[in-house]
């Protein structure tokens, strides 16, 4: 009933106008009418009553005090009604926001992890990529659980706390670090993809360093562990590589955007493999090993400042 | 006075403000409300603190006994509390802190650590749940989670008798056997009550988190060592 009336006012600027009545403006008129209508009601119930008390004198009192206390009262709810409905209302605003990315079906979800996997050779026509987020979030946790097992079962012995953190830090840190980085790479190069898709795409891309971690933590066989990194680990950056090349236009921004996101890819899965808990454990050794000896302090001059001052204290008497 | 049908709905006559002049505004206010029930509501504030007590630890048995025996009941999710959690998650993060605490390696799980896992996990998987579309509210959620960890609490306190009593390789297969039954049996008693709030086809996105999650306590616990 509003939106007519300031198109046709602001034509000029049409864009900015409707952008103001699609915002929190226009909400506002709604609630100012919808308050509006609420006052002239009660207005009118308690104008009815009071028309009804006058023929009556004894009534007028008790009728006057009802239509005030009724006012007030239908006010108070009013107001603390309306507060309750637009807190709640934002708690699940902020939920159904995140909501369209975590529409999925079990079977979209196993076809997707499957998809991972198998690179597509069509480079001329962009590809499809699913803007999704429960796949990608379930398997950074699933990632997480393997690399808490893995360092279970090779022994790290550090603080739990820590362990705990730093896989979540990693796994976390890598997914969306990494997402965000090749993001920007593709937008410097004019890539077409969003960060959504890089998410969804990167986030999917970890089903086979799942894969391979969960094989090799519990089958210590390095000749596995480089076949399977070759093979799954490749198969899985092949594909996203493959998405991006059919996303990029030009020679030097495929090579920037792929050759980054495949080194950053493989390398990872390495990491995880070998050096992570190593690491770890070199670093917390030389934070807070024993071989670091104690600052040794030394108390200068004080004996003999204290020898002096008793000499002299001797001398002189 | 007011009719018998107008005592059965009592406030029926507030929608009409208009008085008809027939009834005499003079009369008893019947109060709605039952008396022994409001009597009931009332009297917990000058009962001693024992009864008080003792019937939220009732509350909390009662929802223990629903969790070992998981059949379809709604007193788990109606009357949600957190205490039962709490206790179980403060039971579990004692018991797996104990050998931390007296070796010098500092192999085990420390308190902080479990405690978060517990809390950040189930707040996880009820946020999972309610994006999925799920019709439980936010607490609710968090009470079944929570309750269903008692399985591997029991776990938890078996094992360190085990390892108190059979040491080598046949202590390993009974802890092993222990930690996988309660573990099995955590996520069966939480998916009962849970899933009935899912949409029927996203069951398994639900599962899987909370799989994920006792997998990770159930872990903690097999790997437990003094």
């Amino acid at each position: 009933m509003w939106c007519p009336d300031w198109s046709v006012q602001g034509s000029g600027s049409a864009v900015i106008d409707m952008d103001d009545t699609s915002g929190s403006s226009f909400e506002d008129v709604g609630e100012m009418h919808q308050r509006m209508k609420e006052e002239e009601e009660v207005a009118a119930e308690a104008a009815a009553t009071e028309d009804e008390g006058t023929e009556d004198g004894e009534f007028l009192g008790m009728k006057g005090i009802k239509g005030q206390l009724g006012r007030q009262v239908a006010d108070e709810v009013w107001q603390a009604g309306k507060r309750q409905a637009s807190k709640a209302f934002n708690l699940y605003a902020n939920i159904d926001i995140l909501r369209p990315y975590f529409d999925v079906e079990p079977s979209q979800v196993r076809s997707r992890l499957m998809e991972s996997m198998i690179p597509v050779r069509m480079i001329n026509f962009p590809q499809k990529v699913a803007g999704e987020l429960y796949g990608p979030l379930m398997l950074v946790f699933t990632l997480v659980a393997i690399l808490l097992h893995g360092m279970k079962t090779s022994g790290t012995v550090i603080r739990e706390g820590t362990l705990m953190g730093t896989a979540i830090g990693t796994c976390f840190g890598y997914w969306l670090g990494v997402s965000s980085f090749i993001y920007f790479l593709a937008y410097l190069v004019n890539a077409q993809i969003t960060m959504l898709q890089m998410l969804s795409l990167l986030g999917y891309g970890l089903f086979g360093h799942c894969v391979v971690l969960m094989v090799t933590y519990n089958i210590h066989f390095h000749f596995l562990f480089y076949a399977m990194w070759l093979l799954i680990g490749g198969l899985s950056t092949l594909r996203m590589v493959a998405v991006l090349l059919s996303r990029t236009v030009g020679q030097t921004p495929r090579l920037l955007l792929c050759g980054s996101l495949s080194l950053l890819h493989m390398s990872f899965l390495l990491y995880l493999h070998f050096s992570y808990h190593q690491i770890l454990e070199g670093l917390l050794d030389s934070l807070e090993g024993p071989n670091v000896a104690p600052m040794q302090r030394v108390v200068r001059d004080v004996p003999g400042l204290t020898l002096n001052t008793t000499m002299r204290n001797l001398m002189t008497q | 006075m007011a009719s018998p049908e107008d005592a059965s709905r009592p406030f029926a006559g507030f929608s009409d403000v208009s008085i008809p002049e027939d009834i005499p505004v003079e009369g008893d206010i019947s109060v709605p409300v039952p008396p022994s029930a409001r009597d009931d509501e009332l009297s917990t504030l000058d009962e001693p603190v024992k009864e008080t007590v003792l019937r939220d630890l009732r509350a909390v048995g009662k929802k223990f006994v629903h969790v070992l025996y998981p059949k379809r009941s709604s007193v788990l999710l109606r009357d949600w509390d957190l205490w039962g959690p709490l206790l179980l998650c403060v039971t579990l993060a004692l018991l797996l802190q104990g050998g931390a605490a007296d070796s010098n390696e500092q192999g085990g799980p420390q308190f902080a650590e479990v405690f978060v896992v517990v809390w950040f996990g189930s707040i996880v998987i009820t946020l999972n749940s309610k994006l999925l579309g799920g019709t439980l509210s936010f607490f609710q959620s968090l009470c079944v989670l929570g309750y269903c960890i008692m399985p591997l609490t029991v776990a938890m306190a078996v094992c360190r008798v085990v390892l108190f009593a059979i040491s080598g390789k046949a202590g390993f297969i009974v802890r092993l056997v222990v930690v996988t039954a309660s573990f099995g049996w955590s996520t069966f008693a939480s998916t009962a009550f849970l899933s009935d709030s899912q949409p029927s086809n996203r069951k398994a996105l639900v599962v899987y988190p909370v799989f994920l999650f006792y997998f990770v306590i159930g872990w903690m616990i097999l790997t437990f060592s003094p």
